[in-house]
């Protein structure tokens, strides 16, 4: 038996907007009860490939997002399964206390799945890089919060979504990520997931931070440093077991969002540590100030959102475990 | 026997609500007296004689729907909903107390019979709409009834929700706006006029009708009338007066959300009684 020829492994990119946007219409054919708003951006946000099949379930409401909101309210309320999409900083900030008031105060089974969270937005520029959204949806009582980091997550968020009752914030964006989980990736309420071991430090992420995580820990690798990475996607309910376990094991940690660095996983995380155990925590993530426009990968380095900035952080908390 | 369509009957009923909201008020000792009173016969109109409900069956699956945008009236509306037995009527002194059924403001968890949480004004079209919408969708004939108030129409979202009712075609939803020419900080067209309202409204495809807010057979109908008007939603503008029922809240803007003292409610009182 001679060797296999060698393949190269070229990683496979899937965008997580284009994943809802073809999982939603194939649950269209399984659920009847689902139906789907949009405040004109169908294209950007991927209903159209829903509103295609399913003309008669699927309401552009135009440009207004607060009465999408208050209409998928209803929707619910009537007994359908809304999902109710538009970009993350109009779904989360324009219609915020519509949020507030009718979906998260009465529980209502509405699902808003927004795209273009964070800055690889890009050329938009800052006014429509949501760096705030899970902040906002994360300070909502009953509200379930989401960030998927590759195509198969996103699937089986949007399935698990459609069977709970309650509602659900999901955040896609609008650049394609590697695909890291299988096809076969089950969604569980309040897990995270461990996607590599190691010992000296903890990187967490969230969405497109936990590729980035995974090059950190490549690069740290090459230093002897092993870093465990985590997959919250979950934000909230947040993983605090998985949280707490990777603290005790490493001694210190660090957190990345493409995110504003208060209020999104880094607080999340550093409220679980503060109370149940506290470790040195950095916190990778966007520093009190907007967007602005550019291409992606220039705006991650200007924010400080690469592998290197990660690694840097692993080392600085790693520095501090040392003296503590 | 319900419905009730005896309009001496229904105005009978009107008077003892008027009684429940002020006895609420008083004791609750906050609250939004002037509202409440405004819109008082347009909801008896509604939950005792027009919309087809079982009375005390907060899950009827053939029920009519109403949602009280305007969530600042939630006393009158849980006057009303206790009288028709979602609740005991004993409930109506624990308004606004810690640990009661009755919120300050309408609780779709707290309390039987109250459809959507509201009080944070200008949301409740849209959510009716959601609800027509839902039901259009389902094959089903109920109704879908909303009580807007005229300063509530200030907000943006209600124009959006207009356009979005006209837009499908939402012949199976009737709003009903309390013209009570009144809002905290003064009269409607001293803080923001909404006027020219039946043109705006027409202007956004909706059709209109205009009635006397306290004549019970004359909203009845115009109710009546919206039922049969086909690919487009209806609205009644009923002119109404703030605090109506007791001379010293009518038209007077300091009872849109403060209580009577102790002689305001016994003159009250005595007023209602005496009608």
């Amino acid at each position: 038996m001679g060797a296999l020829p060698e393949t190269v492994q070229v990683p496979v990119k899937e965008s997580t907007r284009v994943e809802y946007g073809k999982i939603l219409a194939q649950l269209g054919e399984e659920y009847p009860d689902i139906v789907v708003l949009d405040a004109d951006l169908s294209g950007s946000t991927q209903t159209a490939r829903f509103a295609k099949i399913f003309k008669d379930r699927f309401f552009n409401v135009g440009i207004a997002e607060q009465d999408m909101m208050g209409t998928a309210a209803g929707l619910a309320l009537g007994g359908k399964i809304p999902f109710a999409s538009t970009f993350a900083i109009f779904a989360t900030g324009r219609a915020w206390e519509q949020i507030r008031q009718t979906i998260a105060y009465g529980s209502l089974n509405v699902k808003i799945v927004a795209s273009h969270g964070g800055i690889t937005v890009g050329e938009d520029g800052g006014s429509h890089q949501s760096v705030e959204d899970l902040a906002l949806m994360r300070v909502l009582p009953n509200m379930v919060v989401l960030v998927p980091a590759d195509g198969p997550e996103t699937r089986a968020m949007v399935r698990w979504a459609v069977t709970y009752q309650g509602p659900v914030y999901i955040r896609t964006s609008r650049i394609p990520f590697p695909v890291i989980h299988d096809d076969s990736h089950i969604f569980k309420l309040g897990r995270g997931h461990l996607l590599r071991e190691g010992d000296d430090v903890t990187l967490a992420g969230i969405g497109l931070m936990v590729h980035e995580c995974l090059a950190a820990a490549e690069l740290l690798a090459q230093k002897g440093v092993s870093a465990r990475v985590l997959n919250l996607s979950c934000l909230k309910p947040l993983d605090w077991e998985l949280v707490v376990d990777s603290a005790r094991r490493t001694g210190c940690l660090v957190t990345a969002e493409e995110h504003s660095a208060t209020g999104g996983l880094g607080s999340a995380v550093s409220e679980v540590l503060t109370e149940f155990y506290p470790v040195p925590q950095l916190r990778v993530g966007i520093r009190d100030t907007f967007g602005m426009s550019g291409k992606p990968e220039e705006l991650l380095k200007h924010f400080g959102l690469t592998p290197e900035d990660i690694a840097k952080a692993a080392l600085k908390a790693m520095a501090r475990k040392a003296r503590s | 026997m319900y419905p009730i369509s005896d309009p001496n009957q229904l105005k009978e009923i009107a008077r003892q609500i008027r009684l429940d909201i002020v006895e609420m008020l008083y004791r609750a000792g906050s609250g939004h007296v002037g509202g409440s009173l405004s819109a008082t016969d347009v909801l008896v109109a509604l939950f005792f004689s027009h919309m087809h409900l079982e009375p005390g069956n907060a899950c009827y699956p053939e029920r009519d729907f109403f949602v009280l945008s305007k969530g600042h009236a939630a006393p009158a509306l849980y006057a009303i909903l206790a009288r028709l037995g979602y609740f005991p009527r004993e409930e109506l002194s624990t308004l606004r107390r810690f640990g009661s059924h009755l919120q300050g403001h309408p609780d779709s968890k707290c309390t039987p019979g109250v459809e959507v949480a509201t009080g944070s004004l200008g949301q409740g079209l849209s959510v009716a709409n959601g609800l027509a919408l839902a039901l259009k969708l389902n094959r089903r004939g109920q109704r879908v009834y909303a009580l807007l108030g005229d300063g509530e129409i200030q907000e943006g979202q209600i124009w959006e929700a207009a356009m979005t009712a006209s837009h499908y075609s939402l012949d199976n939803l009737t709003a009903i706006l309390d013209r009570n020419r009144l809002q905290i900080d003064g009269r409607t067209k001293e803080v923001m006029s909404v006027e020219p309202l039946a043109a705006k409204w027409e202007a956004f495809g909706w059709h209109t009708a205009q009635v006397d807010g306290h004549s019970i057979p004359d909203i009845l109908e115009a109710l009546k009338a919206c039922g049969g008007i086909i690919g487009r939603p209806s609205i009644i503008i009923a002119h109404t007066t703030k605090g109506k029922g007791v001379s010293i809240f009518e038209d007077n803007v300091k009872f849109h959300g403060v209580t009577p003292t102790t002689e305001e409610y016994q003159q009250a009182v005595r007023e209602l009684q005496l009608r």
